[in-house]
């Protein structure tokens, strides 16, 4: 074969090879459509778990391009504590309302009316009554068999192991021992009556391939996570914003003007906030790139125990 | 480098999945925790907070525990070993990886077989000390099984060996040797040190004579785009996207080949064609898709496509079998029960499968076959298989979209086995565990039972003795009467009528005539079902009409046998009246229930019956016993 030839075809070959590259985030958007999708096709009731976070938000973006150019056949349901940041609910809906999403939300009714909230009975207390119960009340009062979550499994050490389709007995509890082998693209979605499964369709994602997509793809995100100056007090080393007058009046009064922004997003007494200038989606990923924190150790529930994380979700938390 | 730069040269990087397999004791969770650990994509806190385990639950003394950083589940950390497969994300400047790690021990095959079926690339890791040992076949084997193209041997502990080269040459021989057998195109030897760090971000000093890339370098640049199959377009029917009545979006991933706007396409089982109108892909309309993207199109005609069917090129198709061979990896506590069916699932299809043969298993340790009549947890054998739907595959070597499967079991749902399927041998020279005229059968009629084997056993031809009449007529003493006499005889009998089919249909007093009608050709397709089991029905409704009573017959008869019998019982309005003894003539009359056949609707007396009987007939049931003997509807 002449020269010539020979570096033809090699030409021809590498440019087939670049025009049918495919980026990681391609990658992943296909797969969490497919699943998406699969979790549809397959579940007789299942239900989109909306928490308002940035994850949670690339979630139901994904299931938009999932039905395209039709609706999304389930409704997305927002378990909320009471507690939520109040920029958080009313961005909640603020698009609930723009995009004429089917959304549910639930709370604790019992919990709210006893008063249960972080500064009274402690965050142990709170995300268990006002969080787990509410959810595992959420979900057994519309029966769904399926419950999408924004879990990814780079977030904290206990979900590495944790499957996309993740199996939950009736009383929703997860055995790490006992959950089904996963192969291939190809999902187990059998389940008996009361039986479900909670899946993570962005499972594979991490930190930086949600804030890359949310660039890339304009995802319109609650603006704690962006700097401005808030209002906040120090409470054991975390910086909490004073979101409303329940927060008792020893800490209100400390209440000091920072410069800040949220990392991760929950109760607002449970969330601390880091000092930061990052207003825009570029200057967090740099700030993240640099950052001498991992994202969840704002949280401040993870100080719970060991394990704590692990625990939750053997009572039925995510 | 400015941050907006970072971003778009990272949204360029491509995905490399690998596998890591190993024991306990190879170091493979160090080396994972080295790559992560020196690829700095670990946050200071998470190092803060390993070293404050390492200082409680360590085991590596004075050094940081890479491992800890890998192990999640609290019961797992108390044994100091890892149980399952954990994913693991990091990134470079060239690539982003996942790693699924999974621990090597021979009880946990299963969590191998599950991390390595997405994977491009497996690490395998030997001690440089033991060489290639059982274990590093095993998880060779496996990699080989599930059709992994790249093999990187990690030869690990050379600092123990004093970064000796011949120790290194004489391992790669020896696996070099062993692997012939198996089918992995690309095999690559590293030596390494994972606790010291030789040559796994970095070319180490201490062995100057390997010219080799360093272990990170090597997964950056390893090439793996063309490990797609770009040939054989298959995009099986996932979702159907119906927003309005002119779109009609069939919704999947592409499984392998490239799918472009005006292809001529085929949907298969039911080879119907088309051309694609459009395809829109996740970042709007495209001109073409390809493997792994996920995507929906239309076709320019409209034809009827659900999930589980599969587009295809109509000049390159995949095969479309019931029966074929696989490589089954059983993967459950409970083991096979080889007469039990299964549910496979397979692409976007579901179906039941049953278990043919099991050729042989492989033992992993000797890469020998045995015979074997079951398979265990962690066994792998080679099966044949029969599905109640067609399956369009190809073989999993060329394809490992289209050629694996899963099995799940009926009761208890677990995926308790995963296959990999083999085309070598044609369908038809494949064991069947019954007969290819019993298959045929199965296909086309279900039971292999014949209904003539039922009525010989029975001593009866299944048929239905339908006894219609006015209300107090005396149906139901006869249609009682008769089947306590049959049953005594040893027959097999039912009585269909108002109250036993009451519970599950309604009535049929009360019904309009319309209503009516349509319960008692429910209860005719009852009737019919049970005749064909060979079992005599004894049906006794009012059914005043001579045409549903035609329609009733049509439906219970076949094409060339009589199964219908009519009797009617010829009684009077007074005769009914006297025996009435729900008091329904005296409601009727009074206006309180309306359809009252006699009262306000018309009874047409059948004009051939096949046994009349008049009102008040003591005999009626020697009558009616004599004509089912004279036509041999009962015999001995």
């Amino acid at each position: 074969m002449p020269d010539s030839v020979r570096s033809f075809i090699g030409e021809f070959v590498q440019q087939q090879r670049m025009k049918y590259k495919i980026s990681n985030l391609q990658e992943l958007e296909a797969e969490a459509i497919h699943i998406i999708r699969e979790v549809a096709a397959e579940f007789e009731n299942p239900v989109m778990l909306y928490s308002i976070g940035k994850d949670s938000s690339v979630m139901v973006r994904l299931a938009e391009k999932a039905f395209a150019p039709g609706k999304v056949p389930f409704p997305l349901m927002h378990i909320d504590s009471k507690w939520k940041f109040k920029e958080m609910i009313e961005f909640r809906d603020r698009y609930a309302k723009e995009k004429n999403w089917d959304l549910i939300v639930h709370y604790n009714k019992k919990g709210f009316e006893e008063g249960i909230g972080p500064f009274t009975h402690g965050s142990k207390v709170h995300t268990d009554i006002m969080k787990t119960q509410a959810l595992l009340e959420g979900l057994n009062k519309y029966q769904f068999d399926a419950a999408f979550g924004g879990a990814r499994r780079d977030e904290e050490k206990s979900r590495a192991k944790e499957r996309i389709y993740s199996f939950r007995d009736k009383y929703h509890r997860w055995d790490p021992k006992n959950q089904r082998p996963e192969l291939w693209d190809i999902y187990n979605a059998m389940v008996h009556k009361g039986e479900s499964i909670r899946v993570f369709p962005i499972s594979n994602w991490t930190e930086l391939d949600i804030w890359q997509y949310i660039r890339l793809e304009n995802i319109p995100i609650v603006p704690l996570y962006f700097a401005k100056r808030r209002p906040v007090v120090e409470i054991d080393g975390n910086l909490i914003l004073v979101d409303d007058d329940r927060m008792p009046e020893k800490y209100r009064k400390q209440a000091k003007m920072r410069m800040v922004r949220f990392r991760t997003l929950g109760c607002y007494p449970l969330t601390g906030a880091v000092e930061s200038s990052a207003d825009t989606v570029e200057k967090i990923v740099e700030e993240m790139m640099t950052a001498t924190h991992s994202e969840r150790t704002t949280r401040v529930i993870d100080f719970d125990g060991e394990a704590s994380m692990e625990q939750k979700k053997r009572e039925g938390y995510f | 480098m400015d941050i907006k730069h970072f971003l778009d040269k990272d949204q360029e990087k491509d995905l490399l999945r690998l596998l890591t397999a190993g024991s306990v004791d190879d170091g493979k969770s160090t080396l994972i925790g080295r790559l992560l650990f020196d690829s700095k994509k670990l946050y200071e806190d998470q190092l803060a907070s390993l070293e404050r385990d390492s200082k409680r639950e360590g085991h590596a003394g004075e050094e940081i525990d890479y491992a800890l950083l890998l192990d999640g589940l609290k019961a797992e950390r108390e044994q100091g070993i890892t149980i399952d497969v954990a994913y693991r994300y990091f990134s470079t400047n060239k690539r982003k990886f996942i790693i699924a790690d999974t621990p090597g021990h021979e009880q946990y095959t299963r969590n191998m077989i599950t991390g390595g079926s997405t994977a491009n690339l497996a690490i395998l890791l030997a001690d440089a000390r033991k060489g290639i040992i059982t274990q590093t076949k095993r998880h060779t084997f496996l990699v080989s099984l599930l059709g992994i193209k790249h093999v990187v041997l990690a030869i690990n502990k050379m600092d123990l060996v004093d970064f000796s080269q011949e120790v290194f040459e004489n391992i790669r021989k020896d696996y070099i040797d062993f692997t012939t057998q198996l089918d992995i195109p690309d095999i690559t030897f590293i030596p390494v040190s994972a606790l010291k760090g030789d040559n796994v971000v970095d070319i180490s000093p201490n062995m100057p004579w390997y010219h080799g890339k360093s272990l990170l370098e090597f997964l950056e640049t390893v090439h793996i785009a063309s490990d797609r199959n770009f040939e054989d377009l298959r995009f099986p029917v996932q979702y159907v996207i119906r927003p309005s009545l002119d779109y009609r979006g069939f919704a999947g991933k592409i499984a392998s080949g490239i799918l472009r706007k005006g292809d001529e396409v085929m949907t298969l089982p039911s080879r119907k064609t088309s051309r694609v109108k459009s395809i829109l892909g996740a970042q709007g309309e495209v001109d073409e898709v390809f493997p792994p993207l996920s995507c929906s199109i239309t076709l320019e005609d409209e034809i009827d496509i659900s999930r589980g069917e599969m587009i295809v090129h109509p000049n390159n198709l995949p095969k479309v079998e019931r029966h074929f061979e696989a490589m089954l990896v059983w993967m459950d506590e409970t083991e096979m029960d080889p007469y039990a069916p299964y549910y496979l699932k397979h692409n976007t299809h579901t179906t039941k499968a049953r278990i043919d043969q099991i050729s042989y298993k492989v033992n992993v340790n000797s890469m020998e076959k045995e015979e074997c009549n079951l398979l265990k947890l962690n066994e792998i054998g080679r099966i044949t298989l029969t599905t109640s739907d067609v399956l369009i595959f190809d073989p999993y070597r060329k394809n490992r979209h289209t050629g694996a499967f899963i099995l799940i079991h009926t009761i208890t749902h677990n995926t308790v086995a995963v296959g990999m399927i083999i085309d070598k041998l044609g369908s038809q020279e494949l064991p069947y565990r019954i007969s290819e005229h019993e298959k045929q059968h199965i296909a086309n009629y279900g039971s292999l039972i014949r209904i003539g084997e039922r009525e010989k056993r029975y001593g009866q031809k299944g048929v239905t003795l339908w006894i219609t009449g006015l209300h107090g007529s005396g149906k139901n003493q006869l249609a009682y009467a008769l089947e306590k006499e049959l049953f005594k005889m040893g027959k097999n009998v039912l009585v269909l009528d108002g109250k036993s089919m009451g519970k599950g249909f309604a009535r049929e007093l009360d019904l309009s005539p319309t209503e009516r009608n349509k319960y008692l050709k429910q209860i005719a397709r009852v009737s019919r079902f049970l005749n064909e089991q060979g079992i005599l029905t004894i049906c006794s409704f009012v059914s005043p009409e001579e045409e549903i009573r035609r329609q009733l017959k049509e439906i219970i008869n076949e094409e060339s046998e009589n199964r219908f019998l009519t009797i009617h019982m010829n009684a009077g309005l007074d005769y009914c009246k006297a025996h009435d003894q729900y008091g329904l003539y005296e409601k009727a009359e009074k206006g309180e229930i309306f359809h009252m056949v006699g009262i306000d609707e018309k009874f047409e007396a059948p004009q051939n019956p096949d046994i009349r009987i008049e009102e008040g007939d003591e005999t009626a049931l020697e009558k009616v016993l004599n004509i089912l003997n004279e036509r041999k509807i009962i015999f001995d």
